[in-house]
């Protein structure tokens, strides 16, 4: 029997679907300006700046393993540098935004030199206590406006409408940003190690992964994209406080965002944001209870559903919409999966995601769904 | 002398810490659990304690065995039937689980308490101090918590070095697979432990809820000081927890007498210069994170 050459694949029948729904999707959301009120682009700017943060703090711990309870040090961080270049350097508040995550990149180097040092849990409380230190840093410079928080004036000053439209297009740049960097992290040969990272560690470094180097690349990114993500966010409030712009509460927000939606996934965060921002709303007349209630969610989903809501419906239906997995392409009814080694150890053929199973060969050697997409 | 009152006021604080801390520390020595709502359940057993004083009108020194008792009854079943299903070599479900049962427990605590700040009011007790000379008095509430804390982590010890359930922890502690295998029952084990540790927490949140008042929202605060006396003092540690408590609370009253807003900072600090200087901590045993 002679060799036959395998195709591998990464596109699904719902990711090409997928491309052009996003598309028209994007230009839709793009629109809303034109057409929307004001309310609408304040709730569209909350929802978008969800999904970039849910985003970035999934890259992190979907696809580095590293599970940080402190990305609210660097939407702080991102905050407080959009005020200090707009305000005390004079520099165009919209052109500060990126700058912002600059700002927040850098400042994550040295908190990845103290963290590293941990690992798992307290690695969680490590990234912890240095947003505390921001936080409390903060308070005490008094350059920075102290506990009582600064004021974004200088955005203020521009035309209610241009600055509406202007801080929603952000909200959307970086929302659209986050997806489409994770996507191409993904796609990338660092998307390669991380996923060998992520499936075991001791053996991608023995596979000649340099772990560290990734790790910290993807901790940089992530504080970058928290940061201009805080810019964004506090942009759209004008009024940058301490307590408000470190709270835990932006990790809880990401947290339970993605573990709902689903960790490890591009589609979990956006699934997971849409869930969780809808009961936000909801139960907008009842305080603090939707946290009650979405946390509730999070915890029981960690344990007993632990690919969140879109690992279900992957399973179910084959709903892959971004093409990061490889997968082999099975189309004649010899056992090819047994005779060839799968290229790619880490993103194994899928089952759900190939041809129907009418057509196609049970895929017998195909390890289980789950070690795929463990986080 | 005002220094040495601070460190005195540090160490007696250090105390209060480590009660916090030891059961952070048994957890994760037994089951490798890092519990994120540890500071969150320490809180909710100040507010048992507080609905408990009132109508029974007691002191709440009374009131703690009743309330250590109830949050150990809790941990048990929390453990038995939520956590146990998220123990496994990946980290990620207990740290996920607990932090969701942080975050409920705050906005619960928030919901029914509201945002007030409440106390235990345990009488004359709490303003009381044994005056040593002009600039140093040792308050009498600090140093029963003190004495508390080396009663409560003495016990800890001897009932994990001298009785058949403690060797029971150590050895799963050591070697999981192979404890099981000895006919340890793992799941009860893990159940046991969550309600010792809980149970010692209690008494720390009915103490901090005597020596200042509280509201839903510092448990957080209450956790990373514990975390941060383990891991000063060295993973696996009794008495290196107690020295590290000790520790942080005198490098807190040190920043706090050079300036009011520094306290909490400068015990991050000591925490930091520690991880940089000796990452696993200052009398670490063994046992690795």
């Amino acid at each position: 029997m002679s060799p036959r050459p395998l195709r591998i694949e990464r596109q699904t029948r719902a990711s090409r679907i997928g491309l052009p729904a996003a598309i028209v999707i994007v230009a839709v959301a793009a629109s809303l300006p034109l057409w929307g009120s004001s309310n609408l682009m304040k709730t569209g700017v909350t929802f978008l700046t969800l999904v970039a943060l849910a985003q970035m703090w999934n890259l992190l711990a979907g696809y580095a393993g590293l599970l940080s309870v402190g990305q609210q040090a660097f939407v702080g961080i991102g905050a407080y540098g959009v005020w200090a270049l707009a305000e005390k350097a004079g520099v165009h508040p919209f052109v500060a935004v990126p700058l912002a995550g600059l700002v927040a990149a850098a400042f994550a180097l040295p908190t990845a030199g103290l963290t590293f040092r941990l690992r798992g849990g307290y690695f969680a409380v490590g990234t912890w206590v240095v947003a505390e230190v921001f936080r409390l840093l903060v308070i005490n410079i008094g350059w920075l406006g102290g506990g009582s928080g600064a004021s974004i004036t200088s955005v203020g000053r521009i035309a209610r409408d241009t600055r509406e439209a202007a801080v929603y297009w952000l909200a959307l740049g970086v929302a659209f940003g986050a997806v489409l960097l994770v996507y191409l992290i993904l796609r990338s040969r660092g998307g390669l190690a991380l996923a060998a990272i992520r499936d075991d560690e001791t053996a991608a470094a023995g596979l000649g992964v340099n772990t560290v180097r990734s790790k910290l690349g993807v901790y940089l990114l992530s504080a970058f994209g928290c940061g201009a993500t805080g810019a964004v966010i506090y942009l759209n409030l004008l009024r940058v406080q301490p307590e408000g712009a470190f709270s835990l509460n932006w990790s809880a927000l990401m947290i339970f965002t993605v573990v709902i939606g689903g960790v490890g996934t591009i589609e979990g965060p956006i699934l997971g944001a849409l869930i969780f921002f809808g009961l936000q709303q909801l139960l907008s007349d009842y305080g603090s209870w939707y946290l009650v209630l979405v946390g509730t969610i999070a915890a029981v989903s960690a344990v007993f559903a632990k690919q969140g809501l879109w690992g279900v419906l992957n399973r179910r239906w084959a709903l892959e919409l971004f093409p990061v997995r490889r997968r082999v392409d099975l189309d004649s009814d010899t056992n090819l999966a047994a005779a060839e080694p799968n290229p790619d150890s880490t993103s194994p053929p899928d089952r759900s995601t190939g041809a129907p199973p009418a057509e196609g060969p049970p895929v017998a050697t195909a390890p289980p769904h789950e070690s795929t997409q463990k986080g | 002398m005002a220094w040495v009152n601070d460190v005195i006021q540090g160490i007696l604080l250090g105390g209060l810490y480590a009660l916090f801390a030891a059961g952070l520390s048994l957890i994760f020595g037994v089951m490798r659990l890092v519990n994120l709502a540890h500071g969150d359940l320490s809180l909710l057993a100040a507010y048992a304690a507080l609905l408990i004083v009132g109508p029974l009108d007691i002191n709440p020194f009374l009131s703690v065995f009743l309330v250590m008792i109830l949050v150990a009854i809790f941990g048990y079943v929390l453990q038995r039937g939520f956590l146990n299903f998220a123990l496994e070599d990946d980290p990620m479900p207990t740290i996920l689980a607990t932090f969701g049962l942080s975050i409920v427990i705050q906005n619960l605590l928030l919901e029914v308490f509201s945002a007030n700040s409440m106390g235990l009011d345990a009488g004359a007790i709490e303003t009381q101090a044994l005056k040593i000379t002009d600039q140093i008095s040792i308050g009498w509430f600090p140093l029963i918590t003190l004495v508390t804390s080396v009663v409560v982590l003495f016990a800890l010890q001897l009932y994990l070095s001298r009785t058949r359930m403690g060797r029971a922890f150590r050895a799963t502690s050591d070697n999981q697979e192979a404890a099981q295998l000895m006919g340890i029952d793992n799941r009860h084990l893990y159940g046991l432990a969550m309600a010792i540790a809980l149970g010692i927490v209690a008494i720390a949140g009915v103490f901090l809820g005597i020596r200042t008042t509280f509201n839903p929202s510092v448990g957080p605060a209450r956790l990373i000081f514990a975390y941060e006396a383990v891991i000063i003092g060295g993973l696996g540690s009794v008495w290196g927890t107690l020295v590290g408590g000790m520790l942080l609370g005198v490098a807190q009253t040190i920043g706090a007498h050079l300036d009011p807003g520094w306290g909490v900072l400068a015990g991050h600090l000591l925490f930091l210069a520690v991880l940089v200087l000796r990452p696993r901590g200052l009398f670490a045993k063994q046992v690795q994170a």
